[in-house]
């Protein structure tokens, strides 16, 4: 088997200074290999996105070990080698596009800083063309877009500088759920097409099953369980928590949930 | 039995610079002893609609009906003075995220005895007592604990319990919810709604569900009313949710990934331009 794409071995991380000093995240282990999608599920609080804000260097305060594509991370900063290879798509298209920047700036001020310099007019309408936006959307600002196209948007600048990994924080959380079923098929065409590696941040496990290979839940800064997404639809969770969360969401969809087989592991 | 609600031709329009905005086209509602939802985009009207049976269209938005009454009474031609007795007394709304609609500087405990003093003349003593069942009957243990706190020391399922708490602790005959549980996480939703439920059906009151997610409103309501583009485009008793026709029904019923029947790809909605158009079904009794 190859090397995993992402590797991290008990990742700490901690907020606060001094004695307000807290540790959110208790020792993790993840592997992520290539060409895969992984998902992460909890509640907020669970620390599910600190761990791929930890990865891509938004956090100072950590320990353990990390290494993206057999780079080994550094405490802060990261290599430019490492931001081509990985890129983030954030929740809310909303707040992380410049209000004031037209599309066309957003993508070419993005490959500026990738140092690509060739065919940059090219480029942007080939990124518009994958996201399934048309030359058209180019010289618009954000607000003259829906959130599904801001979406596409934001997605289009993390595919800019040509990455192996995509980290994706509820890439559509905010959007509606007919807007959410074009996204997450935008996702997976560009998966199979570019050979990307995910690892997905959701708190809807019907996303994540959709989506993803293998599922690691997490409590309070912990992983209670990882299992393969079949196991996940076929309801073999272990841990009380894994199946709280099942629980819960098959009963929000309507399907009648896992009240009896709960019974029975509680009897 | 007469109804809750009875509306007729409603429309909340918004001038622009480039002409009027029609957020709602004319549409036509009741609401039984039961509970209703809305569904649809954001976008849709199901919002503006909630908030013009309240009166809460700000200028220069333009709320127009051939009827919008409540038990007989219009609320279109009611004073300022009898709209703000109504709200709470007899029509109360929940929002969305009570980390905007609780005040933070006041203690759930004075916020919720407000809005019982507000509606009725009873002693503090008896106030203090009853908003301690309230917080009891939303299942929030130690009340009195919780009382005393600030709406920043409370979870986010807290918060919309003790919002919860609060608006029915007048006893309203109306409860209007605005996505109640958009703003949690999915393992406190149903908790959150199973409580409202109850306690709705035990007060026998009215209740509008506003929400874009079609499966959870199903299994909350009796009715379900799916908006689009302002309008009404089709009304189904909940539990005959799968004989639902209108392809923008079924269009939002089968983008929804579903963890039991996975699928390669999601089926993405194509929109026709002609049920902007088609007329507003009416959801009249």
């Amino acid at each position: 088997m190859s090397l995993p794409e992402i590797q991290i071995e008990g990742l700490e991380v901690f907020f606060g200074d001094g004695t307000e000093r807290t540790r959110v995240v208790h020792g993790i282990d993840l592997n992520v290999a290539q060409g895969e999608s992984y998902g992460l599920v909890g509640e907020s609080g669970s620390g599910k996105s600190t761990v791929l804000r930890a990865l891509v260097g938004l956090v100072p305060d950590w320990a353990g070990a990390m290494s993206v594509g057999g780079e080994k991370l550094s405490r802060i900063g990261r290599s430019k080698e490492f931001y081509r290879r990985v890129q983030m798509v954030f929740q809310d298209p909303y707040a992380s596009l410049h209000p004031r920047q037209t599309v066309d700036r957003v993508l070419s001020e993005t490959l500026a800083l990738h140092g690509i310099k060739d065919g940059v007019d090219a480029r942007i309408d080939r990124l518009l063309e994958q996201v399934g936006l048309g030359g058209g959307f180019r010289f618009r600002y954000p607000h003259q877009l829906s959130g599904g196209q801001r979406q596409r948007v934001a997605i289009a600048r993390a595919l800019a500088p040509e990455p192996k990994v995509l980290l994706l924080d509820e890439p559509t959380s905010a959007l509606d759920v007919s807007v959410q079923a074009e996204i997450l098929n935008l996702l997976s065409d560009l998966r199979s097409e570019f050979g990307l590696t995910y690892l997905m941040v959701s708190h809807d496990l019907g996303v994540i099953g959709h989506m993803c290979d293998r599922v690691a839940v997490m409590q309070t800064g912990e992983i209670v369980e990882t299992l393969e997404v079949d196991a996940m639809r076929r309801l073999q969770a272990e841990h009380p928590y894994t199946r709280h969360l099942l629980d819960s969401a098959l009963r929000s969809s309507g399907h009648a949930g896992m009240a009896a087989d709960a019974k029975l592991s509680a009897g | 039995m007469s109804n809750l609600l009875d509306i007729e031709n409603l429309s909340v329009r918004f001038p622009t610079r480039s002409g009027s905005f029609e957020a709602v086209r004319g549409i036509s509602l009741s609401l039984g002893r039961e509970r209703l939802g809305i569904v649809g985009e954001s976008g849709s009207g199901k919002s503006m609609t909630g908030r013009a049976i309240l009166g809460l269209i700000r200028k220069p938005g333009q709320v127009t009906a051939d009827r919008l009454e409540m038990q007989g009474e219009s609320l279109l031609t009611a004073s300022p003075k009898r709209m703000r007795a109504i709200r709470g007394k007899h029509i109360s709304m929940i929002m969305q995220d009570p980390k905007y609609s609780l005040n933070p500087v006041m203690t759930v405990g004075d916020q919720i005895i407000e809005a019982l003093r507000t509606h009725e003349k009873v002693g503090k003593a008896e106030a203090y007592k009853r908003a301690l069942e309230m917080l009891d009957a939303v299942a929030i243990r130690e009340p009195e604990r919780v009382m005393k706190l600030y709406p920043h020391e409370v979870s986010g399922g807290m918060g919309q319990r003790i919002m919860i708490a609060m608006m029915l602790i007048p006893n309203p005959e109306i409860l209007i919810a605005d996505e109640p549980t958009s703003a949690l996480d999915v393992s406190v939703q149903l908790q959150v709604l199973e409580i409202m439920d109850k306690l709705v059906r035990e007060r026998g009151m009215g209740l509008i569900f506003i929400s874009h997610d079609l499966n959870l409103v199903a299994g909350f309501c009796d009715r379900v009313a799916v908006m689009y583009a302002g309008r009404i485009v089709e009304v189904c008793e909940a539990g005959r949710l799968h004989e639902a026709k209108h392809p923008y029904t079924l269009g939002l019923l089968n983008s929804v990934p579903d963890l039991e029947r996975p699928r390669p790809r999601l089926e993405a909605l194509t929109r026709d331009p002609a049920w902007r158009e088609a007329p507003s079904v009416s959801a009249l009794l």
